[in-house]
């Protein structure tokens, strides 16, 4: 038993070191991925964009470089030069504003991560109470199942002016729309995670005489967690998707949503700005997944496979 | 260790029949007319080619199957309420460990359904731990453990409760030759230190026998006792003990009890259903 202590020590220090370098792998991927993009991007600029002027550089401005071809798709209007948005971030928001487009679109996407977290939130309890009540009663399964599929082929544009109708302009509806597309992954995915125990465990809990309530607080949910993170990193990314869905159409005046549909208008005019908008909607969502698969790593941590997801 | 066996039947089985029904099959009679009565502190062995149903005769004494005829009596009442007042503990051929619980904590889980309190169920864990010699392994997973250790925790959990009875379902057939001579003087030990009736459901002949203080033979369709046979051997029993004469003659009368059926005098047919039952019980390799 000593040397399986021995033994056991650096093959532990081992697997953590492998997985320490598969996450670097994993950023440095990431990385050559969006410079690849990026080359990809003005690339296609280079032999079919718009004149290349200096960057930041105003209209009129001395020409740098004449694109052999005219490509409509590759102007400077439907793709703006990378460092022209990356220049934009620094600008004000709007003219003569204090803020840059940076901090404003910070306090806009904190905004619509409360929003997004509400109906997270909810949306998870609700998807877990759904799927918790159908594993106890196939009654209640065959009979709801179908409906609570059926809600997801509802485009979510078509419901949010009725939510919107029915909750009132605020927070509160923009909140029910995240909850709406966050509930279903969540339900579905338990509604077999709450049965992926080893039935032998429930013998063993059945000779124990455990009470249902013990049984599903021992045993069926520590068993259904890692179906649960799988559920709650889909709804992470759809309840922020809900949310900028959700301020447009419940008339919310701040957030992401509200950002995107004002800079939409100006599109032709300050095209980096839109671009601006999208990077940090989808940065929200990518920082949302980020933190709960931080709290999947740790909540499953000591289970055989946890960091592979 | 006789002085632990008392004449109080801890359990009693009276014309118990199993037969099972799927869909419109006809109905398979699994289990007729079992009579037997287990005394308090003895160590029983079940054994019988796949398909008697000595598994399931182990269920429906836990009162996890239910009998379709016969009673069930486990410490002077029905094995229902025996249940419920967590009179038993459960081994199965896999340790079924709960893999997002530390060893400790697997085996603090029966006290913890029985509302033991914290201090203790940390210091009954610990005891159990020791008497299975993992004390130091408590915090561990069970991923990080040998298959071998698995089951010593599943041992440990399932006589953390105090159970009047231990049921123990092949636990160690899908362990290597060397581990399991080695887990039964552990479990022989144990069952010496704790004094717990022990029933023991195997298809290893040497395994009944080294272990045992009776060996009940079964019979396949229907599952029927066939012969119990009275285990002798000295106590308490070691390695030497299975180089003893009167352990080859006890093996050699449990085999030929498994032997003798009608129309098949040698006994061929047995053998080779106990082999290939051995043989996918190590290739299932439930044990990891």
């Amino acid at each position: 038993m000593t040397t399986a202590t021995a033994a056991r020590g650096p093959v532990a220090q081992a697997g953590s070191q492998a997985v320490a370098g598969r996450r670097r792998r994993g950023i440095a991927k990431a990385i050559a991925i969006a410079i690849g993009v990026i080359v990809v991007w003005e690339g296609l600029k280079f032999v079919g964009g718009t004149p290349w002027r200096a960057p930041g550089a105003l209209p009129g401005s001395p020409i740098i470089w004449r694109p052999p071809f005219y490509w409509p798709f590759a102007n400077d209007v439907a793709l703006p030069h990378v460092w022209n948005i990356a220049l934009t971030f620094g600008q004000p928001f709007q003219r003569g504003a204090d803020e840059s487009v940076a901090q404003y679109l910070l306090t806009s996407a904190l905004y619509t991560w409360r929003e997004a977290a509400i109906g997270f939130v909810v949306g998870a309890l609700l998807g877990l109470l759904l799927a918790t009540v159908f594993v106890h009663s196939r009654l209640l399964e065959r009979a709801l199942v179908p409906y609570v599929i059926a809600s997801q082929t509802v485009p979510i544009l078509a419901l949010a002016p009725m939510i919107v109708i029915a909750f009132g302009p605020g927070i509160l509806s923009v909140a029910t729309v995240a909850t709406y597309l966050t509930f279903f992954p969540v339900t579905i995915a338990m509604i077999r995670g709450l049965r992926s125990f080893d039935p032998r465990a429930m013998e063993l809990m059945r000779s124990y005489a455990a009470s249902r309530m013990e049984i599903y607080r021992k045993l069926r949910f520590p068993a259904s967690l890692p179906y649960l993170f799988t559920a709650l990193k889909i709804s992470a990314t759809a309840s922020v998707v809900g949310a900028l869905i959700g301020e447009d159409a419940g008339q919310v005046q701040a957030g992401l949503g509200r950002v995107i549909t004002t800079f939409n208008q100006y599109y032709t005019s300050s095209p980096e700005r839109l671009w601006c908008a999208i990077i940090a909607a989808a940065l929200l969502g990518v920082a949302f997944f980020l933190v709960v698969r931080g709290v999947e790593l740790y909540t499953l941590r000591g289970r055989p496979g946890a960091a592979e997801g | 260790m006789s002085t632990m066996i008392d004449s109080q039947p801890v359990v009693r089985l009276q014309g118990v029949d199993k037969t099972f029904q799927r869909g419109n099959q006809p109905e398979t009679v699994a289990l007729e007319d079992i009579s037997l009565e287990i005394r308090r502190g003895e160590f029983v062995s079940l054994i019988g080619p796949s398909g008697c149903g000595k598994s399931t005769l182990l269920r429906i004494i836990g009162d996890l199957v239910p009998p379709t005829r016969g009673d069930v009596i486990v410490n002077g009442k029905p094995a229902a309420r025996a249940r419920q007042d967590r009179d038993y503990g459960m081994v199965f051929q896999a340790p079924v460990l709960f893999d997002w619980r530390t060893v400790e904590d697997n085996v603090k889980l029966p006290l913890e359904v029985q509302g033991v309190d914290r201090v203790r169920r940390t210091g009954r864990a610990r005891e159990m731990l020791e008497l299975v010699e993992l004390q130091e392994f408590l915090r561990h997973y069970p991923y990080q453990l040998s298959g071998g250790m698995q089951q010593r925790v599943a041992i440990a959990r399932a006589l953390a409760g105090e159970p009047a009875i231990l049921l123990m379902d092949e636990p160690f057939g899908a362990l290597d030759e060397m581990t399991r001579e080695r887990m039964n003087s552990e479990v022989l030990r144990i069952w010496e230190q704790t004094g717990t009736t022990i029933v023991f459901v195997t298809h290893s002949i040497p395994e009944a026998v080294f272990l045992s203080s009776r060996v009940v033979v079964m019979s396949a369709r229907p599952g029927r006792i066939r012969k119990v046979i009275d285990v002798d051997l000295a106590r308490p029993r070691n390695e030497d003990t299975r180089e003893t004469r009167r352990y080859f003659e006890l093996v050699t009368e449990v085999r030929e009890a498994l032997r003798a059926r009608r129309g098949d005098p040698t006994g061929q047919a047995i053998e080779d259903e106990l082999a290939i039952s051995a043989e996918r019980t190590l290739a299932e390799g439930s044990i990891g």
